[in-house]
């Protein structure tokens, strides 16, 4: 048997007490694209890091690449020497640069003195001729579709690959989520033409069908574990499931039957790039979630409704009212009791810098101006008293909001919201390098929020919180709503399951 | 996991280092007082010197007292200096050559000021240009017009009302010149304190996505923030103007570097951390300090560039030192 591409035994990484890899082991073959699947979380991601050398595995474990064990820690960039080459999902291209100069960038920053146009461009040819891909070598890479820009990035890898002796193994970590489907399929044609020049393929994907169309065999990690090896030719779409997912347990959850309050706001006619939302809607007291793939679209639901991002067009409906949201602003929303916590935690939501109490009461100001400015006494009592009721750790108003943990960060924004008691409230991954204490008082917050009749939606990528939190389930697949769970049909497993079946187009 | 924000430790510092660190410039000034008393002997440490230093750097303090504005919403102002000699010089203009009412001539400087803001804004907010472009553009400009309007040579014969009002007019001994830049500081201080519209403008500048998605119009309030700068500068024409008794078409660009260095310096003291009025105020008449206890010491005059020079790089990077753990609003 020839040297396998990739041997990879006993690997393990630990963060700070928390073991993401717990000791994996698995081969690539040489020649075989080999997929690489699992849920959020199961640590593909951090081995990829690994492998490229951006974490040094805790000690025991072995990668040997083509018979060449890997040195830990690696330099960096060393992968090269190792005949590696990694496509991610951010391609790594510069938009500004032609599609020329981005392909041919290692040639064009290695030369010493002049650089030859005239030889890059017949190489950039050659690379086109070989791949049987044809780009317009002057174009501005920006204004390539997304399928050419990452066509453009994998064959930029692969031509790497050729500049080692022998054959080489290229990573494609996740390169298919924002692309449509007659993009997948280019990409995957491009694909059988890296294999077909000897070089071995790592297709690491969220997508069941995908793997199953592109793959020779394909590896499943859970919980940092594998799961299995699984050969794609003789395994079905619920063998992926099971592998992904784990062994069906009985469920055994109840929620309370919750009888569904009066509409409270409806979205209408919404229809941006990769988004389709003919309608949805949030009732009073309805905790709503929304959770899907990535690249389904799911998560900018809440910035379209509160008008934080441009929206192509749509309404939305609320108190009797109808707004079109391209005129929808922030300003607005607020006025209209919306509130809307986002996901990027120091860059949108709250300003590290600065203190708790400013952060706090930013809505509020208007309401402690006294005859002489802003009572700043009455400040720090109300914000003491917020950071006691919200629980946040340690209530001191006078730190900054860096110097708390991403949790108590977290309950300091949710209650500069709350303050407001807002009709509607927006969620982006609420939980998000929240610890697990902090976790149960931040849905204590969101579920009394909606008791009190507002209505709550919850973008989230962790079915276990929306399993816990939700009311109803919108998941979502490829920009549309595909499913709907309510009720006690909503689990961990239904959810990923949910997720899982309905990846493709026709499917839903 | 837990994941701060940022990895800075908790720190409860004592009162004694929080009061050096808030006064730490305060202390230094008077060190170097005391030193330059001491090499010289009966010349620096008299009260005329201080009231000529008060005065004459008071056009210098207005316009850091106008920098810190745009600056604490997150963009430059590098106009400020050929504003204020826009404004010396439309006085100038109307007043003395074509012999309108000073009324009439302050009223057109301030509107040219304000003129110069709305340029500067609709360049920076609307068409997305940095600021530090549009400014030093919109300087070159000014400077241009300045010079086709004084035919490049200064105007005299300004009305001895602007000189009484600013110059001659004394309180204490101090020219009435002094007293503005307190005013226009302390203006300052109680709308960044003590208002909304002061928070606002801090979160504007620290956080621009955070504002905007707390309601906060962002391109309003920084278009108002290059505006007030611009409006200041002028002012601090018209205090040039008055100090002088005539319109200068040349030395108000000087004023643009000291102008920054307060910036900056004032942004390591009273308010750490920040840009605040009163450390600017302060970082002002610290520079001016030294630079004429040096001069008085017989140093040559290229120092006073290399010095400003020195003390502005010098004070952001004891910023970053100081507090590089934390982020502030100098960056």
């Amino acid at each position: 048997m020839s040297v396998p591409a990739l041997r990879v035994s006993g690997i393990a990484k630990t963060f700070g007490g928390a073991r993401a890899l717990k000791g994996i082991s698995f081969d690539v073959a040489a020649g075989e694209v080999h997929g690489l699947l699992g849920q959020n979380g199961c640590g593909k991601s951090t081995f990829v890091k690994v492998l490229a050398g951006f974490h040094a595995p805790d000690p025991g474990g072995m990668i040997e690449v083509f018979g060449k064990p890997l040195p830990f820690p690696m330099p960096p960039g060393a992968f090269r020497d190792y005949r590696m080459a990694f496509v991610h999902q951010h391609l790594g291209l510069v938009p500004t640069l032609s599609v020329l100069e981005n392909l041919r960038v290692a040639s064009i920053t290695a030369r010493k003195a002049r650089v030859n146009w005239r030889e890059e461009r017949a190489a950039a040819r050659a690379t086109f001729a070989r791949f049987g891909v044809a780009l317009d070598l002057s174009a501005r890479t920006g204004s390539l579709s997304q399928t050419d820009q990452a066509l453009l990035a994998i064959m930029r890898a692969a031509e790497d690959l050729r500049g080692a002796d022998g054959p080489g193994l290229l990573i494609l970590d996740e390169p298919t989520p924002f692309l449509p489907k007659e993009g997948v399929d280019r990409l995957f044609a491009l694909v059988r033409q890296v294999v077909a020049h000897g070089d071995s393929v790592i297709f690491i994907s969220h997508d069941i069908d995908e793997v199953r169309a592109i793959t020779d065999r394909a590896t499943i990690l859970r919980d940092g574990l594998v799961s299995g090896t699984l050969t794609t030719k003789g395994s079905s779409h619920d063998d992926f499931v099971e592998g992904i997912i784990g062994r069906r347990i009985a469920r055994s959850v109840t929620a309370p039957s919750i009888t569904r309050g009066r509409t409270l706001a409806r979205v209408t006619g919404v229809a941006e790039p990769g988004l389709d939302i003919p309608a949805l809607e949030v009732a009073e007291g309805e905790i709503l979630g929304l959770t899907g793939l990535l690249g389904s679209g799911y998560e900018r639901v809440p910035y379209l409704m509160f008008g934080a991002r441009e929206a192509a067009g749509g309404d939305l409906h609320m108190g009797g009212k109808t707004i079109p949201l391209r005129a929808m602003t922030p300003k607005a929303a607020i006025a209209r009791k919306m509130a809307l916590l986002p996901s990027d935690r120091p860059g949108a939501s709250g300003v590290p810098g600065l203190k708790v109490r400013d952060n706090m009461l930013l809505l509020e100001l208007d309401d402690f101006m006294g005859r002489f400015g802003l009572n700043l006494r009455a400040m720090g009592r109300r914000a003491s008293a917020l950071s006691t009721e919200y629980e946040v750790r340690p209530a001191n108003p006078d730190m900054r909001l860096g110097q708390l943990s991403g949790g108590n960060a977290q309950k300091v924004l949710l209650a500069k919201w709350m303050i407001r008691t807002p009709d509607l409230l927006l969620l982006d991954e609420p939980t998000q390098g929240v610890d697990v204490g902090t976790r149960q008082q931040i849905y204590r917050v969101i579920r009394d929020a909606a008791a009190r009749g507002a209505g709550v939606i919850c973008a989230s990528s962790d079915a276990e919180q929306l399993a816990d939190l939700c009311t109803r389930v919108l998941i979502f697949s490829r920009g549309r709503i595909a499913v709907e769970l309510t009720g006690q049909d909503i689990t961990k497993d239904s959810i990923a399951e949910a997720c899982y079946g309905h990846s493709t187009l026709d499917v839903a | 996991m837990d994941t701060p924000l940022s990895t800075s430790p908790e720190r409860r510092r004592f009162n004694v280092a929080d009061f050096t660190e808030r006064f730490g410039l305060v202390l230094v000034w008077i060190v170097m007082i005391a030193g330059f008393g001491i090499l010289l002997p009966g010349i620096f440490l008299s009260w005329m010197n201080f009231s000529i230093m008060f005065a004459t750097q008071s056009p210098g303090a207005v316009l850091a007292l106008a920098l810190i504005i745009p600056l604490t919403a997150g963009d430059y102002d590098l106009s400020v200096g050929a504003t204020l000699t826009l404004s010396a010089v439309t006085v100038g203009v109307l007043n003395a050559v074509m012999g309108l009412p000073l009324g009439v001539a302050v009223l057109a400087a301030l509107a040219g000021g304000i003129a110069v803001g709305l340029v500067n804004a609709f360049f920076i907010v609307y068409v997305r240009i940095p600021s530090l472009v549009v400014t030093l553009g919109t300087t070159s400009v000014i400077t241009g017009l300045v010079q086709w309007m004084t035919n490049s040579s200064t105007i005299g014969g300004i009305s001895p009302t602007l000189v009484n009002m600013v110059m001659r007019g004394r309180l204490f001994g101090i020219s009435y010149a002094f007293y503005y830049v307190i005013a226009i500081a302390l203006v300052i201080w109680l709308v960044f304190e003590f208002t909304p519209l002061g928070r606002r403008i801090l979160f504007v500048g620290r956080g621009r996505e955070v504002a905007r998605l707390s309601g906060i119009d962002v391109g309003r309030v920084r278009v108002g923030c290059l505006v007030a700068s611009a409006l200041l500068s002028s002012i601090g024409g018209l205090v040039y103007a008055g100090l002088l008794g005539a319109a200068d078409p040349f030395s108000g660009l000087n004023f643009l570097l000291p102008a920054f260095a307060a910036a900056y310096l004032g942004a390591t003291a009273i308010i750490p951390g920040r840009f605040n009025p009163w450390g600017a105020v302060i970082s002002v008449y610290f520079l001016a300090t030294g630079i004429t206890g040096l001069t008085m010491m017989g140093i040559p005059l290229w120092v006073t560039s290399v010095f400003n020079g020195a003390a502005l790089i010098l004070a952001v990077t004891v910023s970053q030192f100081v507090r590089g753990r934390q982020e502030t609003d100098i960056g």
